[in-house]
């Protein structure tokens, strides 16, 4: 689905933080992203979400070169791909509900074709009775719940989270990480970045591990 | 490795919560995906209002200069006179009939009226008193020929036959006052002009960055928005039109007001009209009435305001796509 050859990265003409990344990220599968904090983890997943070009190597996204991508054309890709921040970016004049159907909004669905779905994943996220409140009053584990169910809204084949669980307790973490593996049983590649040893701890997964700009995968 | 617990046995982390307050219809009127009512939309406003407002003003102050000017022009060039000179062994009231006479048959004069000498007297007695004696004087005798609107003026003509049947009689079309005059118009005209010019300029510059500062505090719901696989367009199209509607608001107050304040100094003119106060003012100040060419040009202004906004929106836009990617 994914396929990454000899990728590397550089931020304007310093030395190169990513080198010859070369992996493959299967339809429905699970794995983590690891590395020590500045390893490049971030910069990883916003290539996985298009947000960033390589500055060398070939990425191929879905059967596609991203590299002749016209700007559209990644939008469109994008909305293949649900991306969950570790700073959850909801918009605060908007209710739970709202964000949640925004992947939606933007497809230009209308209201009543998509609100029984929005409901019902704010259900099964356990929003189901925060549907008409905004994110600042929203806990913390209730924004990141928000923030994964706006990522999923639209059936994303491949779902990328970036320290999904930084912000909560072990125990919600856990919780976070169940729902991100019913996600994949449902079908969706997902992987998550997380340097939180015990979190990987709980679930048998591949690992991709960046350490000095290289990625080495464990299976 | 895996140790997490089935999802049968697990309690919910979010049970022992209790949010009946926040409960609440699922959904009402969708919110805008524009933040609308910001302070930093309120500013924009605001300032798109004031800045309107002075344009107009300067706009309609300098169409009623053009105006003045264009009338001052008309006043002086609408008519001309003849003078008469008594000269000796020549018969000054015959002079007049015959200038009256031959000013009366030229193309392109509408009336001609001859002041008698009672009256020519009249006009000189402010600069040497009353109570003389001003039979012995020799007086010029004027004649005024007031010009057709339709057919241009044979003055060549109406000169040369002066010239022949009345050689004391002297043609003045004014030429000289209204090259002056039309000097004076057009240079308090073109600063005018130049003012506006400059007043629009600044208009339109402070908008563009009241409206880039407004824009700046809607950079995270850009991001999201083409995070969530919103196309370029989309997002400049939803902020597009938020910004039109903003540029429009305070363009339609500030317009509008100028538009009130001209419409009541029109009213206060046609009032005042006829007045002592009134006649006085329109002596110093000319009139502040306005056209309807100014309230289209205001009309035009509150368009251009909006559109500079929503223009200023959308590259602003554009610009933090690009820095995203």
């Amino acid at each position: 689905m994914i396929r990454f050859e000899n990728v590397g990265l550089r931020y304007g003409l310093g030395p190169e933080i990513l080198r010859d990344l070369s992996f493959r990220i299967e339809a429905k599968s699970f794995q983590f992203l690891t590395g020590p904090s500045g390893a490049g983890k971030t910069s990883l997943l916003r290539m996985l979400f298009l947000s960033l070009k390589p500055t060398r190597g070939l990425i191929s996204m879905f059967d596609r070169d991203t590299a002749t991508l016209s700007k559209d054309g990644r939008a469109a890709l994008r909305r293949r791909i649900g991306i969950v921040f570790q700073d959850f970016r909801l918009l605060d004049h908007m209710t739970t509900y709202e964000n949640v159907a925004l992947p939606l909004r933007v497809l230009g669905m209308d209201e009543a074709g998509y609100r029984a779905e929005v409901v019902e994943l704010l259900q099964w996220v356990g929003l189901g009775e925060r549907t008409g409140a905004l994110p600042p009053v929203l806990s913390g584990g209730e924004k990141q719940r928000a923030a994964i169910a706006r990522a999923v809204i639209a059936r994303p084949q491949l779902l990328l989270a970036d320290e999904p669980t930084g912000n909560v307790d072990p125990n919600l973490g856990q919780r976070l990480l169940r729902l991100f593996i019913e996600l994949n049983k449902s079908g969706t590649s997902v992987v998550i970045a997380t340097h939180d040893i015990a979190l990987m701890d709980e679930y048998d997964a591949p690992r991709l591990v960046l350490h000095e700009g290289r990625l080495h995968v464990y299976d | 490795m895996s140790t997490i617990e089935p999802i049968e046995t697990m309690a919910e982390p979010w049970d022992d919560r209790s949010p009946a307050a926040s409960r609440g219809p699922v959904q009402r009127a969708a919110t805008p995906i524009v933040q609308s009512g910001s302070i930093a939309g309120r500013s924009l406003t605001a300032v798109v209002a004031i800045m309107t407002f002075l344009a107009a003003l300067t706009t309609g102050a300098v169409l009623m200069i053009v105006g003045a000017a264009g009338n001052w022009q008309a006043d002086v060039g609408r008519e001309v006179t003849i003078q008469v000179r008594p000269v000796s062994g020549r018969d000054i009231e015959a002079d007049v009939r015959a200038a009256t006479a031959a000013a009366q048959v030229t193309a392109g004069i509408a009336e001609v009226r001859a002041y008698t000498k009672a009256e020519s007297e009249a006009l000189v007695e402010p600069w040497l008193g009353s109570g003389l004696t001003l039979g012995d004087l020799p007086i010029p005798r004027m004649i005024v020929a007031k010009l057709a609107s339709a057919v241009a003026p044979d003055f060549a003509g109406l000169r040369r036959t002066l010239a022949a049947k009345v050689p004391s009689a002297s043609l003045d079309d004014h030429r000289g006052w209204i090259d002056r005059m039309r000097a004076m118009a057009e240079a308090a005209v073109a600063a005018g002009v130049g003012i506006l010019l400059l007043v629009i300029a600044v208009t339109v510059l402070s908008v563009t960055f009241a409206t880039r500062g407004a824009m700046a505090t809607n950079r995270p719901i850009i991001e999201v928005l083409h995070y969530v696989g919103a196309t370029d367009g989309f997002v400049a199209n939803q902020f597009q039109r938020h910004f039109l509607l903003l540029g429009f608001k305070g363009g339609a107050i500030g317009g509008g007001a100028a538009i009130v304040l001209f419409g009541t100094l029109g009213a206060a003119n046609a009032w005042l009209a006829g007045t002592a106060g009134g006649d006085e003012f329109l002596a110093l100040f000319g009139s502040s009435a306005m056209g309807i060419a100014g309230y289209l040009a205001i009309l035009t202004q509150i368009v251009l305001m909006a559109v500079v906004t929503a223009v200023a929106s959308r590259h602003t836009v554009n610009q933090t796509l690009q820095n995203i990617d």
